[in-house]
C-alpha cells in the first residue's frame, strides 16, 4: 500500500497554469512559463515543508484534526508572518463545475451582509471548562454508569448476533478451553484442533443478581400502578446502556405480555407494554434487530387485533392502536434493510388484511381503523398508492353506517373514527398531490361521500402548511448567516453559465467564481491549483480545507512581494523566495516590463 | 586480510579519538564527531587537499571567535587543535570551505564538531552571548560547564544566525561526480550481493541498504540530476523498511538542490553520521565485494557517511536488528553507551515520625514505646543501607528539606503503608476526570503527588488548576493585608490567605501560545508551564501568579518538568536542545545538545541525577546533569516518541511512541558487557503480550492525556471530552 503511494509523492506539483493564474490575481500578466514552473515547484516544496511542521503542532495539540492555527504556528516556526483571520471550519464545500471542456474545483465564498451579522442575536456564551470525575473502573471491573461506554457496543452485539463463531467473547473462549480440558470427548478435541467441525460456542443468558433484580424491578414498574414509577423505568429503559444481556428477557416478557392481555383485553397493560417496546426502540445502545421477531407480531397485534378493551364503546382503544402504529412505522425506519424487507412484509400484511375487510362488509370497524393507521403511518406514498384509491368505498361504507338504519353503537363509533382518521392522513397528502383549486363537486366526483369533508380539510391543510413555510422563512432568515458552510447550495446555476455570460456573477467576489472560459482565465487555474493543493494535502493525510485556506494566501502573499521587487528586504517571505535561488529579479524585471 | 587490518585500525583509531573527546566531558560532541572516515583513518577517500582545507576551516572558526571576543574558546581550540599563535592571522575567508567542490570531508573534530554546533546554532539563533563559565561558575549552585561544552556554547551563541558558510561545507561533500546514471546500477548491484550471501549475514547487511539509498538520492539531488534522482527513488523507495516511510516523504518531497539548503532531515543525515552495528564478518564480506568490483561510489559513501560500528561475534539476526533500528542516525554506538549509570535512589533523609498518629495515641502508655522503635529501626534501615548502584549523596547539590517538605514526607509515608498492593488479580481501581466544555483545547495535564491538585494546559495559552479535595485554592493576601496579620499567632499560615479569593479553580494568564508541557513542583508551591510561544513559566500556586518567564527557547517548548526534588526543571523543545534550570537562574545550567530532531518529552530520573529525552528522532537519550553528557542512547522505537515513564526504583523505563508500541527498558545496568543486546536492550514484547494486558478501559469520547498513580495506588487518568 504504501508502495504504491510513494511514487505519486514526488510528483505531486502545483500545475503551473496556478501561478500564472496567482500572478494575474495581483495584476502581474505575463509571466513565463519557466518561472511558473520554478515557482510552482518552489511552492509546492515550500507548503509541503510547512503541511509537515503544521502537523507536528497537530500531534502536541493532542488532535487528529488540523487546524488553521496550526498552520499558523508552522509559519511562525519558518519566520513568517502568521495569515491571522482563518477560522477552521468543519466543512469547506468545494464545488465542482464542469463544461466547455473544463472540470473545475472552486470554492464559493459567499457575500456577508454586515447588517445583517449585526442584526443577528448574539449566540450564547460557550461554557466554561469544568472538570468531572467518575469511575472508570473499580478493581479492574468497568462499572456499567452513563459516564463509561456501553459495556457491549452496538457493533460487538450486531456481530455477535450474526456471525457467533467470529465474535467470541474472551470469556466465552475461556470457558471453551476450561470445557475442552475438562469434560470434551476425545473426538471433539480432535475436531476442534483438526478444525473441520467447528463449533457454535454455547451463548449464555445468565444474569447477575444484580441483573435479576433490576428486570424484576423494571418489569414490575412497568406494568404496575404507580404512574411516576413507571415514567422512571421507562426512562430507564431508553436511556441505560448496560441492557442488552437482558434484551432477550424483556423481548419475551413483551411478547408473552401482549398475547395474554389481548386475549383478557387488558388495555391498560397494553398500553403499558407497548410504551416498553417505545422505550427498548429509544435506547441507542441496543441492538434490537435480534428481537425483531418477537417485538413485530406484538406491535401489530396491538394495531389490528379486533378488540383490545373490554368495552370498545367507551375505553380509548384507539389512542393505542395509533401509538402502536406509529411504532410500527419507526422501526420500520429503522430496521428495514434490503435483507429483512421490513417495510415491504409490514405494508403487505396491512395491505391483506385491508383487502379481507375491504371485501367483507362484516369485518370489524376497529380492525379496518388499524389497517388504515398502520397502512397510512408508513408515509404519503402509501397512502397515495394504497388508501387513496379506496376512499370512495370506504366512504359509501361509512355513510351505509352512519346514515342507514339503527345499528350498534359500536358500529358508529368505529365508522367515526374512521372517516376523521381518513380524513387527518389523506388531506394532507392531498393537499401536496392535488394541484388548486379545491371544488367540492370535484372532490365528490373523485372521492364520494368523503369528497366534501375531505375538500374543507385540504383547504385547511393548505393554509396551515403556508402559514408554516412563512414561519420557516422567517426564522431562517435570523439564523443564516453565521454559519454559511453548513448548506451545500445546488450548483445547477452555475452549471448553467455559459461561456460569454460573466456579467451574471457578482464582480466582486472574483477570486473564486468562475468567469468566462474565453475572457477570465485566471480563476479557473487558481481553481485547478487549488485542487492540486487538495491532492498534496491529502497525500500528506491533512484537512485540505485547512491547508488550501492558508496556502491560497500564503502563494497569494509571495507572489505579491516577488513581484514588489527586491526594495523590501525586511520580508522575511521575499527573503525565503530569494534565498531559493529562484530568479526573483528576473521574476521582477518581467513583471515590470 | 589487509581488509582486516585496515578494519581493526580503523576501530583502533576510532577508540582513541573517542577516549580523547570522552574525557573532554563533551558527550554531545562526541556522538558525532569520530568517523572511519576522519582525516586519520580514512586513507582512500581523502584527498591531497584534505588536510589543508580542515586547516582552513579551523582557521575559519578561529578568526570567527576571535572576531567575537571569545579568546577563552580561542585559545582552548587552538589548544586542542596545535596550531601556533600566528597561523590565524593570515587572512581566511569565512566561507573558507564552501566554494571549493570537491572535499569530501571536513574531517577533524573541529570541522564536524563545528558544523555541528551550526546545526544547533540553526535551531537557537539568538542565545545569550555570555551563557558560559562566567556565569554560572560563581554561583551559589556550583555547578559547573566543562571547559569544553562550554566552548561548545560560546559558538553556538557566536555564531548564531550565520549558518550559510557551514551549510554550504555541509553541502559541498555531496559534490563528488559520478556518472548519475550508473546510480541505481551500483545499489542494484549490492542488493543482488546482499540477497545472495549467507542467510546468517544477510540482515545485518540489509541495514546499509537505507542510508546508502538516502546518501544516494541526496548526491543526486545535489549534482542537479532531477530526473535520475527521482528514478531511482521510485525504483528503490520501496524496498525500504517500513519504518522509515515518513523520512522517505520528506525527502521525496526534496528534489532541488536548492531545497537541501535549510532542510533539517537533510542536515541530520549529513551532519551524523548513520551508525550501524555489523559484525566483524559481515563487514569483511561487504568489503570485500565492494573492492573485488571496483564500486568506489558505495565505498566512498559508507567511508564518508556511515559509522560502522563493528563487533566481534555472531552476526546479529533479522529480528535482533530489528529491535534496535528506527532511529533517524541508526543505533546508538557501543561506546556511547558505556558510561556507568548510578540508577539507584538517593537515601531518604531520616525523619522521626511523629506520634500524633491516630491509632498509636488510642493505644496506651506502655505500648508506645514498644511500638515506635520498630518503626524507626524499620525505617532506618532502609535507609541505611546505601544502594550500591545510587550516586553520592552529593554528587549534584540539592535543595534543602524545609520543615513543610517533612511534614509532607511523613503524610507521604503513613499513606505508603495503604498504599494497595497491586498485581494481576488485583487490578488497580481508575478514577477519570473528564475535562468538560474544553472545545478540544485541552493539551496538557499534570497531578501533584499528593493528588489534591490538578493542573490543565490549554491551546488558548491559558493554566487552569483545579483542587479536586474540598479543600479550596485560595490566594494569600496583598501586602498591605499582611503586615496587619499578627505573625506570631500559631495559625498564621492559614491567616495569611485571603478567604474571598477562595474558588475551586483558578485561571493562569501569561502565555502567548498554546500550552503543551505542565508540571507541579514537588511542594506543590510552584507550577511549570511551557508554550509554543518559547518560554518555560513558573507560577505560584499562594499568589496564582506568573514569578519568571524562562527564555531561552526560541521555538516552541514540548516538555518541561520539575525534578523530583524541586529546585531544577528540564524544558525540550522544537529548537533541539533540552535545557536545564534552576528554577533562581534565568539562564540554562545545563544545555543537552545532540538530538537530531524535536526533543518531544521531558523526564527526570527518580534520583534528579539524570534527565531522559524522548526526541521525534526516534530515539531517547538519558544525560547525566553533572557532567551535561548524554550517557545512553536508546533506540527501538519507529516512530516519535512521546512519552516516558521511569519506574519508582529508577531501574526501569518504558517509553511510548507513535509506533503504537511501549518499550521497557533495562539500560542502565550490566553495560560493561560488550553483547549489545543486554547492553542496551529494551524488554521486548513479544507478540503475545496481549497476555500482559491485563485489562482495557473503555472511555465514552476522551482521549486520555496523563495518567498518575496515587500514593495509595489509586489510578488517576485525565482527558478532554469530545462530544
Amino acid at each position: 500500500m504504501a508502495e504504491e503511494r510513494r511514487p505519486k509523492q514526488c510528483t505531486v506539483v502545483l500545475p503551473t497554469e496556478s501561478m500564472k493564474a496567482m500572478a494575474e490575481s495581483i495584476g502581474v500578466g505575463q509571466l513565463q512559463e519557466e518561472s511558473c514552473a520554478a515557482l510552482s515547484e518552489e511552492v509546492s516544496y515550500r507548503i509541503k515543508e510547512i503541511a509537515q511542521d503544521a502537523l507536528k503542532f497537530m500531534h502536541h495539540g493532542k488532535r487528529c484534526k488540523l487546524t488553521t492555527s496550526d498552520i499558523d504556528h508552522a509559519l511562525k516556526l519558518k519566520n513568517v508572518e502568521p495569515l491571522y483571520g482563518f477560522q477552521s471550519q468543519e466543512f469547506i464545500p468545494f464545488r465542482f463545475a464542469s463544461g466547455g471542456g473544463r472540470e473545475l474545483h472552486f470554492y464559493e465564498e459567499k457575500e456577508v451582509d454586515l447588517s445583517d451579522i449585526i442584526n443577528t442575536p448574539l449566540p450564547r456564551v460557550p461554557l466554561d471548562v469544568s472538570l468531572k470525575a467518575h469511575w472508570l473502573s473499580i478493581e479492574g471491573v468497568q462499572p456499567a454508569i452513563p459516564e463509561n461506554p456501553p459495556p457491549a457496543p452496538k457493533e460487538q452485539q450486531k456481530t455477535e448476533s450474526t456471525e457467533p463463531l467470529k465474535a467470541v467473547k474472551p470469556g466465552q473462549e475461556e470457558e471453551g478451553s476450561i470445557q475442552k480440558g475438562q469434560g470434551a470427548t476425545s473426538a471433539e478435541a480432535k475436531g476442534k484442533k483438526d478444525g473441520l467441525m467447528r463449533m457454535k460456542p454455547r451463548s449464555t443468558h445468565e444474569l447477575s443478581v444484580e441483573q435479576q433484580l433490576y428486570y424484576k424491578e423494571i418489569t414490575e414498574a412497568c406494568v404496575g400502578s404507580c404512574e411516576a414509577k413507571r415514567a422512571e423505568a421507562l426512562q430507564s429503559i431508553a436511556t441505560d446502556p448496560g441492557l442488552y444481556q437482558m434484551l432477550p428477557r424483556f423481548s419475551t416478557f413483551i411478547s408473552e405480555g401482549v398475547r395474554v392481555n389481548v386475549v383478557q383485553n387488558n388495555l391498560a397493560l397494553l398500553i403499558y407494554l407497548m410504551r416498553m417496546v417505545k422505550a427498548l426502540m429509544d435506547n441507542p445502545t441496543l441492538y434490537l434487530e435480534k428481537y425483531l421477531h418477537e417485538l413485530i407480531p406484538a406491535v401489530v397485534t396491538c394495531i389490528v387485533s379486533k378488540q383490545l378493551c373490554l368495552r370498545p364503546d367507551v375505553d380509548n382503544h384507539w389512542a393505542l392502536r395509533d401509538f402502536a402504529a406509529r411504532l410500527m412505522a419507526q422501526s420500520c425506519k429503522t430496521f428495514s434493510t434490503t435483507t429483512n424487507n421490513i417495510q415491504s412484509r409490514i405494508t403487505k400484511t396491512f395491505t391483506k388484511v385491508y383487502n379481507k375487510c375491504w371485501l367483507d362488509d362484516k369485518t370489524q370497524w376497529t380492525t379496518r381503523y388499524g389497517c388504515i393507521a398502520g397502512l397510512s403511518e408508513l408515509g404519503p406514498d402509501v397512502i397515495k398508492t394504497l388508501i387513496l384509491p379506496r376512499l370512495t368505498v370506504e366512504g359509501a361504507r361509512i355513510k351505509a353506517v352512519s346514515d342507514g338504519p339503527v345499528v350498534s353503537n359500536i358500529d358508529k363509533i368505529g365508522a367515526d373514527h374512521v372517516q376523521s382518521l381518513l380524513l387527518k392522513h389523506c388531506a394532507s397528502v392531498i393537499a401536496k398531490a392535488r394541484p388548486l383549486p379545491d371544488n367540492v363537486e370535484q372532490y365528490r366526483a373523485d372521492y364520494g361521500y368523503l369528497g366534501p369533508m375531505l375538500c374543507s380539510h385540504v383547504v385547511k391543510a393548505r393554509a396551515q402548511a403556508a402559514l408554516q413555510a412563512q414561519q420557516v422563512n422567517r426564522t431562517t432568515l435570523t439564523i443564516t448567516q453565521p454559519r454559511p458552510t453548513l448548506t451545500v447550495p445546488s450548483s445547477l446555476t452555475l452549471m448553467s453559465t455559459r461561456p460569454g455570460t460573466p456579467t451574471q456573477l457578482s464582480p466582486p467576489a472574483t477570486k473564486y467564481i468562475v468567469m468566462a472560459t474565453s475572457s477570465g482565465s485566471s480563476s479557473t487555474q487558481q481553481v485547478l491549483w487549488m485542487a492540486s493543493i487538495c491532492k498534496i494535502s491529502r497525500t500528506l493525510k491533512l484537512s485540505s480545507s485547512a491547508v488550501a485556506n492558508s496556502a491560497v494566501d500564503m502563494m497569494k502573499l509571495a507572489l505579491m512581494r516577488t513581484a514588489t521587487g527586491k526594495g523590501d528586504p525586511e520580508l522575511p517571505l521575499l527573503q525565503r523566495i530569494s534565498s531559493l535561488e529562484l530568479p526573483a529579479s528576473e521574476i521582477a524585471a518581467q513583471i515590470n516590463a | 586480510m589487509a581488509a582486516v587490518q585496515d578494519g581493526q585500525l580503523n576501530l583502533e583509531v576510532e577508540k582513541d579519538i573517542k577516549t580523547e573527546i570522552t574525557n573532554d566531558g563533551s558527550g554531545n560532541i562526541n556522538a558525532n564527531s569520530s568517523s572511519p572516515g576522519s582525516t586519520s583513518s580514512g586513507g582512500k577517500s581523502k584527498s591531497p587537499a584534505g588536510s589543508g582545507e580542515d586547516q582552513q576551516t579551523l582557521l575559519a572558526v578561529l578568526q570567527f571567535l576571535k572576531r567575537n571576543k571569545l579568546t577563552e574558546s580561542v585559545d582552548i581550540l587552538r589548544r586542542e587543535a596545535g596550531l601556533s599563535a600566528d597561523a590565524d592571522d593570515s587572512p581566511v575567508s569565512e566561507s573558507a570551505g564552501a566554494g571549493s567542490g570537491g572535499v569530501p570531508s571536513v574531517g577533524a573534530d573541529g570541522g564536524d564538531a563545528n558544523s555541528l554546533l551550526s546545526r544547533v546554532s540553526i535551531a537557537t539563533p539568538v542565545a545569550p552571548p555570555d551563557c558560559g563559565l562566567d556565569s554560572h561558575g560563581g554561583l551559589a549552585t556550583p555547578i559547573y560547564f566543562h571547559s569544553s561544552n562550554n566552548c561548545a556554547c560560546t559558538v553556538v551563541a557566536a555564531s548564531g544566525g550565520e549558518d550559510q558558510p557551514d551549510v554550504n561545507v555541509v553541502l559541498s561533500a555531496y559534490s563528488q561526480q559520478g556518472d548519475p546514471v550508473l546510480y541505481p546500477l551500483y545499489y542494484n548491484g549490492l542488493k543482488k550481493f546482499i540477497e545472495s550471501v549467507l542467510d546468517c549475514h544477510r540482515a545485518e547487511l540489509s541495514q546499509v541498504f537505507y542510508p546508502l539509498f538516502v546518501h544516494m538520492y541526496l548526491e543526486l539531488v545535489y549534482n542537479n540530476h532531477e530526473n535520475e534522482a527521482k528514478q531511482f527513488f521510485e525504483k528503490f523507495s520501496g524496498d525500504q523498511e517500513c519504518y522509515y516511510e515518513e523520512d522517505l516523504r520528506i525527502l521525496s518531497s526534496m528534489s532541488k538542490k536548492e531545497h537541501m539548503k535549510g532542510n533539517e532531515t537533510m542536515l541530520d543525515f549529513r551532519t551524523s553520521k548513520f551508525v550501524l552495528r555489523i559484525s566483524r564478518d559481515s563487514y569483511q564480506l561487504l568489503k570485500r565485494h565492494l573492492q573485488e568490483r571496483q564500486n568506489n561510489q558505495i565505498w566512498n559513501i559508507i567511508q564518508e557517511h556511515l559509522y560502522i560500528d563493528i563487533f566481534d561475534g555472531m552476526p546479529r539476526s533479522k529480528s535482533q536488528i530489528d529491535a534496535m533500528s528506527g532511529s533517524l542516525a541508526g543505533e546508538g554506538k557501543r561506546d556511547a553507551n558505556k558510561a556507568k549509570v548510578f540508577y539507584g535512589l538517593l537515601k531518604e533523609p531520616e525523619i522521626e515520625v511523629p506520634l500524633d498518629d491516630e491509632d498509636e495515641e488510642a493505644e496506651n502508655e506502655e505500648g508506645k514505646p514498644k511500638k515506635k522503635k520498630p518503626k524507626k529501626d524499620s525505617m532506618g534501615s532502609k535507609s541505611k543501607k546505601q544502594d550500591p548502584n545510587a550516586p553520592q549523596q552529593t554528587r549534584i547539590p540539592l535543595p534543602e528539606l524545609k520543615d513543610s517538605d517533612k511534614l509532607d514526607k511523613i503524610m507521604n509515608m503513613k499513606e505508603a503503608t495503604k498504599k494497595i498492593r497491586l498485581g494481576p488479580d488485583n487490578l488497580p481501581s481508575i478514577c477519570f476526570y473528564s475535562f468538560l466544555n474544553a472545545y478540544q483545547g485541552l493539551t496538557a495535564v499534570d497531578f501533584t503527588d499528593d493528588s489534591s491538585l490538578i493542573a490543565g494546559g490549554f491551546a488558548d495559552s491559558t493554566v487552569r488548576v483545579w483542587s479536586v479535595t474540598p479543600k479550596k485554592l485560595r490566594r494569600v493576601k496583598s501586602a498591605a493585608d499582611l503586615s496587619n496579620i499578627d505573625k506570631e499567632s500559631d495559625d498564621v499560615l492559614e491567616r495569611i490567605m485571603d478567604e474571598k479569593t477562595a474558588s475551586e479553580s483558578k485561571i493562569l494568564y501569561g502565555h502567548s501560545g498554546p500550552v503543551y508541557g505542565i508540571s507541579f513542583s514537588p511542594d506543590r508551591n510552584y507550577l511549570l508551564s511551557s508554550s509554543e510561544d518559547g518560554t518555560v513559566r513558573l507560577w505560584s500556586l499562594q499568589t496564582f501568579t506568573c514569578l519568571v518567564g524562562y527564555k531561552g527557547h526560541n521555538y516552541p517548548v514540548w516538555d518541561t518538568q520539575f525534578s523530583p526534588y524541586g529546585y531544577y526543571f528540564i524544558s525540550g523543545g522544537h529548537d533541539r536542545v533540552a535545557r536545564l534550570w534552576a528554577t533562581d537562574h534565568y539562564q540554562p545550567l545545563r544545555m543537552f545538545a545532540g538530538h537530531l530532531a524535536d526533543i518531544t518529552c521531558t523526564l527526570f530520573h527518580p534520583n534528579s541525577n539524570y534527565v531522559a529525552t524522548g526526541s521525534a528522532d526516534r530515539t531517547i537519550r538519558l544525560w547525566d546533569v553533572l557532567t551535561g553528557n548524554c550517557v545512553r542512547i536508546l533506540t527501538g522505537h519507529k516512530g516519535p516518541i512521546h512519552s516516558l515513564a521511569f519506574s519508582p526504583n529508577g531501574k526501569f523505563m518504558a517509553s511510548g511512541a507513535t509506533d503504537g508500541r511501549v518499550l521497557l527498558w533495562d539500560a542502565f545496568d550490566d553495560v560493561e558487557l560488550d553483547d549489545f543486546t543486554a547492553a542496551t536492550g529494551h524488554i521486548h514484547l513479544p507478540e503475545n503480550s496481549q497476555e500482559l494486558l491485563l485489562g482495557t478501559y473503555m472511555t465514552k469520547s476522551t482521549p486520555v492525556i496523563h495518567l498518575h498513580f496515587t500514593r495509595r495506588n489509586l489510578l488517576l487518568a485525565a482527558g478532554a471530552y469530545n462530544p
